[in-house]
């Protein structure tokens, strides 16, 4: 009987460990490609490890284009639009799930109903209304609209938010608090765990958002990395190994914020409710 | 008094303003321009339903890049569900590393879409890639990937599933939520692996499954980001995905009204599609009351 388990869970490893393998080669082969000699670069069969290290690349890849501005410009999107859907979406959610008042759940429907509409459909209208506004080539069309919320991250602390005792509220009312206090108070740090998942979530998708700089930037000094990335590839004279040192630079903060939120992430969807 | 009734819509207020400002404002225009020649520069024209008829009348690559998505989606969706399922379950065993393994799986999600295509445009390459470079030791040799236009497709399937460890987290957290006892239960009365598999996980794992196959075909017809990147819809327009010609009318060719038509065709098969699973799901899904009742 015992026998029988090791067996079967030595299996399961196994077979774990091949497909860990099949996931992970690809990044692996990323990292030792930056890491090559250009004559390393194009051997076949491929060399796994080179056989002198050339970090060198990194420095050479990321000074080959104005990264340090493309850096800069993802740095204050990212920071600007992670507040912002913090700030945002908890005081949405807080008036949605704190209070009766009339269209209240008309409109929640609503809200859950716009998260199926593709984007697609509202690009070319709000392209034609950020030129209107003249934000065309400037940062704001990635930013602004994340201080209005997000219903996928409304929806997750509304469900949180509802399931704080309203006893609370009613205590803090009886010593005179009005509905802000409340929130600001009493709320916003019992949330800090839901906040802390929607903060990972959104710099996730807006440090590796493509399509939103893409259309809405179209000046270098605009660019964010992930289009500078893109735009690297074109280039005739840079290599592989540059491309690849840059690709790992880029992908570099989104792993470590994964790796320190890991069981933010994992909770957090297991706690959105799928059963 | 008066402030006390106005609260909460002081609390949602962004979000009200953020609806019209940039869904539902930006909807109904582009449903507006949708009837309208309208390039970026120069005076709009209203011609009615003539975009929409252009469409399905007198252009090819209307059809030809919702092929190409139908194609994608038809090996897309079910592979999707299959593997994330499957590692799920695989992660779902009582191991002492699954939560290793789990960040191993999940590792290609947090990344950019971008830099995705990048690793994987090096993978995919003809003469120095790694993939052929395994299929050569198996005696296969592999053809140049994203330039052939037989393979280019089932390349982006392939790199587009990598990405994908959210899904499997979900299904995760699904399988989690199977009450244990079930399990006990059945094998007391002598029933198979297999048994419990097609009568208790996957019968309680269908509203998982229902919310994943929805989020799947969107997904898989919003696909873009892989293929401007890799292949810019070539080889021989073998990538040419319906969202790349919504996007290219729009940006490259500049017909907002006719890029707008073709938007709203997309919205209106998504939506079709949707509906359709979800209408289907009345017989397939179980929820966990009906459940309870049979038994």
């Amino acid at each position: 009987m015992k026998s029988k388990r090791l067996i079967r869970s030595g299996t399961l490893y196994i077979v774990l460990v091949f497909l860990s393998l099949l996931f992970l080669a690809p990044f692996f082969w990323m990292v030792t490609t930056a890491l090559k000699s250009p004559d390393e670069l194009y051997m076949f069969p491929p060399k796994w490890f080179p056989s002198s290290w050339q970090f060198e690349n990194f420095g050479k890849a990321w000074n080959s284009q104005p990264f340090n501005t493309f850096l800069m410009n993802s740095v204050i999107v990212t920071f600007l639009t992670t507040l912002g859907q913090i700030v945002s979406s908890t005081l949405i959610a807080y008036g949605f799930a704190r209070f009766k008042f009339k269209g209240r759940d008309f409109l929640f429907i609503v809200l859950l109903a716009t998260m199926m509409i593709p984007w697609e459909v509202t690009m070319i209208p709000q392209y034609m209304e950020f030129n209107y506004f003249g934000w065309i080539n400037t940062l704001k069309p990635l930013i602004v609209p994340a201080w209005f919320g997000a219903p996928f991250y409304i929806f997750l602390l509304r469900q949180f938010i509802m399931s704080i005792p309203k006893e609370l509220d009613e205590a803090a009312r009886m010593d005179g608090a009005n509905s802000f206090q409340i929130y600001y108070r009493i709320h916003l740090p019992l949330m800090w765990p839901i906040i802390v998942l929607i903060g990972v979530f959104n710099f996730l998708s807006s440090w590796n958002d493509y399509l939103g700089p893409l259309i809405f930037l179209n000046d270098q000094s605009k660019y964010t990395l992930t289009l500078g990335l893109a735009q690297f590839n074109g280039m005739y004279d840079v290599n592989m190994e540059g491309i690849m040192a840059v690709t790992f630079l880029i992908s570099l903060p989104p792993l470590i914020i994964f790796f320190f939120a890991q069981k933010y992430i994992v909770n957090g969807v297991s706690s959105t409710g799928f059963k | 008094m008066n402030w006390g009734r106005l609260a909460p819509y002081f609390f949602i207020s962004p979000w009200i303003a953020g609806l019209l400002l940039f869904t539902l404002g930006p909807l109904l225009f582009s449903l507006f321009i949708s009837f309208f020649d309208w390039p970026i520069v120069g005076e709009k024209t209203f011609v009615g339903f003539s975009n929409y008829a252009t469409m399905f009348t007198d252009d090819p690559l209307f059809w030809h890049s919702l092929w190409v998505t139908v194609k994608f989606a038809m090996l897309f969706v079910p592979l999707n569900i299959i593997m994330s399922l499957f590692l799920a379950i695989l992660l779902n065993k009582k191991l002492k590393a699954s939560s290793l393994f789990r960040t191993f799986f999940y590792v290609p999600s947090v990344i950019s879409g971008v830099a995705l295509a990048m690793i994987w445009g090096w993978v995919y390459n003809g003469e120095y890639g790694i993939l052929n470079y395994f299929l050569s030791l198996a005696g296969i040799e592999g053809p140049d990937w994203l330039n052939n236009q037989k393979w280019a497709l089932l390349a982006m399937v392939i790199a587009s599933l990598w990405g994908q460890g959210t899904m499997m987290l979900i299904f995760l957290a699904g399988l989690k939520n199977i009450p244990k006892d079930l399990y006990e239960a059945a094998e007391i009365d002598g029933a198979g692996k297999v048994y419990c598999f097609f009568k208790i996980t996957l019968p309680l794992l269908t509203p998982t499954l229902l919310f994943n196959l929805i989020t799947t075909i969107i997904s898989a017809f919003q696909q873009l980001t892989l293929a401007l990147v890799l292949t810019g819809g070539g080889p021989l327009g073998s990538t040419y995905f319906y969202a790349m010609y919504v996007y290219e009318n729009a940006f490259k060719y500049f017909k907002m009204g006719y890029s707008s038509a073709n938007a709203w065709i997309m919205f209106l098969i998504v939506l079709f599609l949707t509906m359709l699973v979800f209408k289907s799901s009345s017989a397939w899904v179980y929820y966990e009351n009906e459940v309870k009742n049979s038994k």
